[in-house]
C-alpha cells in the first residue's frame, strides 16, 4: 500500500472513510443552490470546478472502498434504519460514481465554449449548468441511496433535471418531446412510489438490506403468512420494476427517447443517453438483484430478457433507416439499452457474477461511446447547419478526423476487441453458454452486426464524392468546428474502444461488498483469447462482411431488391410508430405491469 | 371495514382511473389532470398504511407515511407546474413558429416516412 | 348536560369514498376542461377530508392548500391560456375498452394486495415514539420530516427550488428580464380587488401561525407556506403588487434561502453532532426553528412563482376564444 499522508489517512483507509459519503450528496446540491446566486457567468465555472472536485472525491471513495473491502455505511443525522436514511456504497456504486463524475466534467469542459453567456444567453447559459449539476446530484444520489423512498427523491431530482435539458434551445417539437418525456416519466415514478409504500406497508421499512433480510427470514418457515409476505413484496417490486422500465425506455416503452434525445442540443443529448438512462437502469438492478432473494426462480428474467432482445433488434433495425443523425444515434441508444436487460435472465448461480459484470460493462462502454457520438453528431450539426445524412455526402473527406473518432466509436458499439462492448458480449456470451441457455448468444452477435451495419452506412456516406453543400459549409467549418471541438469525443470513443486493455486487476473494483462477482478474473479470461489474430478474426470477420454489404446495397440503389427491402423497412418504421403512439405505450404499460406481478407471484 | 381499508380500496380506484385517463385523455390538461388523480390514489394508499400502522399501535396515525405523502404532494405539485408552463409555452411558440399544428401528446401520426417526429408535422432540423 | 349522542363517523367514510371515486371518474370522462378543473378543486377537498378520516390532519392540511387550492389556481391559469379545445377525433372503441379492462385489472390487483397486507405489521409508531424526545418537537410528523429523514426533505426542498429556476427557462430569450405573466388576465373585477385587500394580513397571520404551530401541532412550513403563496397570488391576481422579475437578486435569495439554510445547518452538523443532518443536542429546537422559517419562505415564495408562470413579454400569452369570461383579450 503506498504511504498516505496522515492526515487524509483516517479518510482513505481507516475508519472514516464512510464520512467521504455525504459529501457526494452534499456537494452538487451546494452547487445548485448557489447556482441562481451567482447567476448565468459565475454558473458554469461553478459548476466545473464542483465536478471537478466531485471527481477526486468519488476516486477518494473508490480507493476507500478498495483499502476497506467492505461496503461503507453512513447513517445520516445519526438516525439508523428504518426510523432513518442511511447511504451505502459498495463496488459497483463506486464504479458509477467515478463514471458519472468524470463523463459529466469532460462533456461540461466541451460545451463550456457552446453554453455560455456569449453565445447562448444567460437563460440556455444558466439552465444548462443548473441542470447538469442537478443531474449530477439526482445520480449521485441514486448510487448511494439504500432507502426506496430516498431513492424516489433522487429520482425525482434527476427527472426534473433531464427533462428541461430536452427543450432547452426553445423550439416548438422540443417543447412537445420535453412534455411526453416528463408525462411519462411522472407516471413510471407514481408507478415507483406506489410499489415503495406498499413496501413499507408489508414490511415496516424502506431499507433495502432490511428487506432484503425480511425476506430472506420469510423463506425458510412453510405457511400461510409467509408467503404472503413474499407475494405482496413481488407485487410491490413488479410494479416499481415497471415503473423504471418507462424510465429506463426500454422497448416497447421507448416512445419518449427519439424525439426527446435526438432534439437536444448535443452536450443534453450526450448527458442524456449516456448516464440520465443509467439511472433508472441501475435501481433496477438493485431491486432484482439485491432486494429480491432469488430472482432466477421468478420467470421475470426471460420476460426482461425477451424484451432486452426486442429492443437490441428493432433499435439496430429503425437506427439503421432513420434520415437525420441525431435519430440514429438516439435508437442505436434504444438498441444498447437492451444489451443491459440480459443481465436479468442470466444472473443466477455461478455465471451470475459474470453477467453483472457484463451488465456494468456495459454501463461504462455505451456512455463513453455515446457521448462521444452525440458530440460528434452536435460537431457535424454546427459545420453543416443540419444532420440530415442524405444531403452530407463527403463530409469525411471534409473532416477526416471528425470522420475517425466516429469509427472509433462505432467499434466501440459494434464490439471489435479489444473494445468495451467486446467485453460486454464476450461476457454475457460466457454466461448463457455456463447456464445452457445457447438461445441469448444470437441476439449478441445479430445486435453486434446490426451495429456495424448502420456504422457502415455513415461511413459509406462520408466517403463519397463531395456535394456541393458540403464543401460550401465547409469552407466555414473551420470556424464553427474548431478543432479542439474534437478532443473530448476523441478522449472518450478512445476510452471505449480500448476498454478492454484496462488491468484485469482494476476491474476488482465491482467486487467489493459483492461476494461471488469474480469480475477481474472473468474479464482476464475474456481479453487473453481477444487479442490473438484468431480471436480478433472471429469477431471482426462477420462485422466486416456485413459492413462490406451494406456499402455494395447502398451502392445498388434502386434495385429490384433494393425496394423489396425498402418496403420491409417501411413495414418495420410503421409499427414502430406506432408503437409510439401513446395508447399503445400506455396500453403496453399495464400488460408489462400486470405479467411483471403475474411472473413474479404465480 | 375500517377506514385504513376502505380508504385503502378507494386509492386503487383511483390509481385505475388515473392510469385510464392518463392514456386515454383527450387533451394534454386531462392527461395532467389524470396523472394527480393517480397520484392522490397512491397517497391515499400511503395513508392508509398509515391508518393501519396507527390502529394496531393504538395512535391515530403512523407518522412516517404521512411524512413521505408530505414530500411526495409537494413533488407533485412542482412537477404539474412544470408541465402547465411547458403546455401554455407550447401554445405560444407554436403559434410564433407555424399554424397550428397537432397537439402535444396526441398520437402520433403512423410516420412511415423514416423520420419519426415529436407530434408536430413538420419535423425540421432541430439543433 | 346531557350527552348528545352523535353517529359513529365511520358511518361517513363510505359515502365518502364513493363520492370521490365517482367525482373522479366524472373528471376523467367529462368534455369540458374548465368543468374538470373546478371539478378537481372541489375533489382536492373531499380527499383533504378523508385524509382527516385517516387521521393525518398534517396531510389533510397540505392537500387542501396545495392539492385542492393552489393545484387549482395552477390548472385555472393553464385552461384559460391554453388555446383549443378541439375535440380529438374519437379514438377506437375496442381500443378504449381494452385500455380500460387493463385499468380496472391493475386497480383491482393492487386493492387485492392492499386488503391482503399482513394485519399486524412492524410499524415505525414505536420507533418515532422513542426518539421524538431527542428532537423537542411534540408533532411527530415534523419530527420525521426534520429529523429522522431530514435528507429526503433537504432534496425535496431542492426540487421545488430547482423547479423555479427550470420554470424560468421555459421562457423565451428576449424575456428574460421580464416579469412572468401567466397570472395577468386584464382588468380585475372589484370584488376580486377587495378580496385582495382584506384577505392577505389575516392570511399572513394565518400562514406564519401555521408554521409556528407546526412543531407541536398538525402544520409546518409547508402548510404554511402554501398559505402565504396563496395570498401573494392573490395580490398579483388583482393587480395590486406584480410578480418578480427573474432576475431580482431578492427574489432568488428567497428561493433558495430555505434548503441553503437546511444544507449549511446539515453540514455544521458534522462538526457539531457528529453526522450530517444531525442537530447538536444544546440548540437542537432553535436550529430547527430557523430552518422550518427559512423553509417556510422559500416554500412561499416557491410556490407563488410556481403558478406564476415563466417571464414572458406582453401580449405573448394568448387567451382561449372559446367561452372566456375574462374581458379585455390580450393583457
Amino acid at each position: 500500500m503506498m504511504a498516505l499522508p496522515a492526515a487524509v489517512g483516517p479518510w482513505l483507509a481507516g475508519p472514516r472513510s464512510a464520512e467521504l459519503l455525504f459529501p457526494i450528496l452534499a456537494l452538487p446540491v451546494l452547487g445548485l443552490l448557489l447556482a441562481p446566486l451567482l447567476g448565468a457567468r459565475g454558473a458554469r465555472l461553478l459548476a466545473l470546478s464542483s465536478l471537478s472536485v466531485g471527481l477526486a472525491l468519488a476516486l477518494a471513495c473508490a480507493v476507500a472502498l478498495v483499502a476497506a473491502d467492505a461496503p461503507l455505511v453512513y447513517a445520516l443525522g445519526g438516525w439508523t434504519a428504518p426510523l432513518g436514511v442511511e447511504l451505502r456504497l459498495d463496488g459497483p456504486a463506486a464504479l458509477m460514481l467515478v463514471l458519472t463524475a468524470a463523463l459529466l466534467l469532460l462533456i461540461g469542459l466541451h460545451a463550456a465554449g457552446e453554453f455560455n453567456v456569449r453565445v447562448m444567453g444567460r437563460r440556455a447559459t444558466l439552465a444548462f449548468w443548473m441542470l447538469l449539476l442537478g443531474v449530477w446530484a439526482g445520480l449521485n444520489g441514486l448510487y448511494l441511496g439504500r432507502d426506496l423512498f430516498n431513492l424516489y427523491v433522487a429520482i425525482e431530482v434527476l427527472t426534473f433535471s433531464a427533462v428541461p435539458m430536452v427543450c432547452l434551445k426553445g423550439h416548438a417539437e422540443q417543447f412537445g418531446a420535453a412534455f411526453r418525456y416528463l408525462l411519462f416519466a411522472l407516471l413510471g415514478s407514481a408507478l415507483y412510489l406506489l410499489g415503495a409504500g406498499l413496501m413499507l406497508g408489508v414490511h415496516g421499512t424502506l431499507d433495502i438490506a432490511q428487506i432484503r433480510a425480511a425476506l430472506d427470514a420469510a423463506a425458510t418457515p412453510p405457511g400461510g403468512t409467509a408467503n404472503a409476505v413474499r407475494e405482496a413484496t413481488l407485487a410491490a417490486v413488479a410494479l416499481m420494476s415497471t415503473g423504471l422500465l418507462a424510465k429506463t425506455a426500454l422497448m416497447p416503452l421507448h416512445l419518449w427517447l427519439p424525439p426527446a434525445h435526438g432534439g437536444a442540443p448535443a452536450p443534453a443529448s450526450a448527458v442524456l443517453s449516456a448516464l440520465v438512462v443509467k439511472g433508472s437502469f441501475f435501481l433496477l438492478f438493485r431491486l432484482w438483484l439485491d432486494l429480491i432473494p432469488d430472482l432466477p426462480a421468478l420467470n421475470v428474467g426471460l420476460l426482461l430478457g425477451g424484451l432486452g432482445v426486442f429492443a437490441i433488434l428493432l433499435g439496430n433495425l429503425m437506427a439503421l433507416m432513420q434520415a437525420r443523425l441525431k435519430l440514429l444515434v438516439a435508437y442505436s441508444t434504444l438498441a444498447q439499452l437492451g444489451y443491459l436487460f440480459l443481465l436479468f435472465p442470466l444472473a443466477s448461480g455461478t455465471s451470475g457474477g459474470t453477467a453483472a459484470t457484463a451488465a456494468l460493462m456495459q454501463v461504462v462502454s455505451h456512455a463513453l461511446a455515446k457521448a462521444s457520438l452525440f458530440l460528434i453528431a452536435g460537431r457535424i450539426l454546427a459545420a453543416f447547419g443540419h444532420d440530415r445524412l442524405g444531403e452530407l455526402n463527403g463530409f469525411g473527406r471534409v473532416m477526416p478526423l471528425t470522420l475517425l473518432v466516429i469509427l472509433a466509436a462505432g467499434l466501440a458499439l459494434v464490439g471489435l476487441p479489444p473494445s468495451g462492448g467486446y467485453l460486454v458480449k464476450s461476457l454475457y456470451g460466457g454466461a448463457a453458454a455456463e447456464l445452457g441457455a445457447w438461445w441469448w448468444r444470437p441476439a449478441l452477435e445479430l445486435g453486434g452486426l446490426l451495429s456495424a451495419a448502420y456504422l457502415a452506412r455513415i461511413l459509406a456516406v462520408a466517403v463519397r464524392p463531395e456535394s456541393v453543400s458540403v464543401t460550401a459549409s465547409a469552407r466555414g467549418h473551420a470556424v464553427t468546428a474548431p478543432l479542439r471541438g474534437l478532443v473530448v469525443p476523441a478522449l472518450l470513443a478512445g476510452c471505449a474502444l480500448f476498454l478492454g486493455l484496462v488491468p484485469p486487476a482494476l476491474f476488482s473494483l465491482m467486487d467489493v461488498a459483492r461476494p461471488g462477482m469474480g469480475s477481474a478474473a472473468a474479464v482476464a479470461a475474456v481479453m487473453q483469447s481477444a487479442l490473438t489474430p484468431a480471436g480478433f478474426w472471429n469477431s471482426a470477420g462477420p462485422a466486416m462482411a456485413v459492413a462490406l454489404l451494406i456499402v455494395l446495397f447502398l451502392g445498388a440503389g434502386e434495385s429490384a431488391w433494393g425496394r423489396r427491402v425498402a418496403v420491409v423497412g417501411r413495414g418495420l418504421a410503421g409499427l414502430e410508430a406506432w408503437l409510439r403512439q401513446w395508447r399503445t405505450a400506455g396500453a403496453l404499460l399495464l400488460c408489462l405491469l400486470l405479467i411483471q406481478g403475474w411472473a413474479t407471484v404465480a | 371495514m375500517t377506514e385504513a381499508q376502505i380508504y385503502g380500496i378507494c386509492g386503487a380506484g383511483l390509481v385505475g382511473i388515473g392510469l385510464y385517463g392518463a392514456i386515454l385523455g383527450r387533451s394534454a390538461l386531462r392527461r395532467l389532470l389524470a396523472f394527480n388523480l393517480m397520484g392522490s390514489g397512491v397517497f391515499l394508499v400511503f395513508g392508509a398504511i398509515a391508518r393501519r400502522g396507527g390502529i394496531v399501535d393504538g395512535t391515530l396515525s403512523d407518522p412516517v407515511p404521512q411524512a413521505l405523502v408530505i414530500t411526495g404532494l409537494v413533488v407533485a405539485f412542482a412537477a404539474t407546474a412544470l408541465a402547465v408552463a411547458l403546455l401554455i409555452r407550447l401554445a405560444a411558440v407554436d403559434r410564433e413558429e407555424a399554424p397550428p399544428s397537432a397537439e402535444p401528446g396526441s398520437a402520433d401520426a403512423p410516420s412511415v416516412a423514416t423520420t419519426p417526429s415529436a407530434g408536430s408535422p413538420s419535423a425540421g432540423t432541430s439543433p | 348536560m346531557p350527552e348528545i349522542p352523535l353517529p359513529d363517523p365511520r358511518w361517513a367514510d363510505l359515502p365518502l369514498a364513493f363520492a370521490v371515486l365517482g367525482l373522479a371518474l366524472w373528471l376523467t370522462l367529462t368534455r369540458g376542461d374548465r368543468a374538470a378543473v373546478i371539478g378537481f378543486t372541489g375533489y382536492g377537498l373531499l380527499v383533504a377530508v378523508a385524509w382527516v378520516r385517516l387521521g393525518s390532519v398534517d396531510v389533510a392540511l397540505t392537500e387542501a392548500a396545495l392539492g385542492g387550492g393552489l393545484m387549482g389556481v395552477l390548472l385555472l391559469t393553464a385552461v384559460a391560456r391554453l388555446g383549443s379545445d378541439i375535440d380529438q377525433p374519437r379514438p377506437s372503441l375496442p381500443g378504449d375498452l381494452l385500455i380500460g379492462l387493463l385499468c380496472l385489472g391493475v386497480a383491482a390487483g393492487l386493492a387485492v394486495v392492499v386488503l391482503g397486507l399482513p394485519s399486524s405489521p412492524p410499524s415505525l409508531v414505536a420507533a418515532v415514539e422513542d426518539h421524538q424526545a431527542a428532537t423537542e418537537l411534540g408533532n411527530p410528523v415534523a419530527a420525521v420530516l426534520i429529523a429522522f429523514r431530514a435528507v429526503d426533505t433537504l432534496l425535496e426542498s431542492v426540487v421545488l427550488a430547482l423547479a423555479v429556476i427550470v420554470l424560468w427557462s421555459f421562457g423565451a430569450d428576449r424575456a428574460w428580464e421580464a416579469r412572468p405573466r401567466a397570472l395577468d388576465f386584464g382588468e380585475p373585477s372589484p370584488a376580486l380587488v377587495l378580496l385582495a385587500r382584506l384577505l392577505p394580513p389575516v392570511g399572513l397571520i394565518v400562514g406564519v401561525h401555521l408554521f409556528w404551530t407546526g412543531a407541536d401541532h398538525p402544520g409546518g412550513p409547508f402548510q404554511g407556506g402554501a398559505v402565504l403563496a396563496a395570498m401573494a397570488l392573490l395580490v398579483w391576481l388583482a393587480r395590486l403588487g406584480r410578480p418578480p422579475p427573474v432576475t431580482d437578486g431578492f427574489t432568488r435569495l428567497g428561493i433558495v434561502v430555505g434548503p441553503l439554510m437546511f444544507l449549511l445547518i446539515g453540514l455544521a452538523g458534522v462538526v457539531l453532532a457528529g453526522a450530517f443532518l444531525g442537530y447538536p443536542d444544546a440548540f437542537t429546537k432553535p436550529l430547527i426553528l430557523l430552518i422550518e422559517a427559512a423553509k417556510t419562505l422559500s416554500v412561499a415564495v416557491a410556490l407563488a412563482l410556481l403558478v406564476a408562470g415563466p417571464p414572458a413579454l406582453s401580449g405573448a400569452l394568448s387567451m382561449r376564444r372559446t367561452g372566456s369570461t375574462e374581458t379585455g383579450a390580450k393583457a
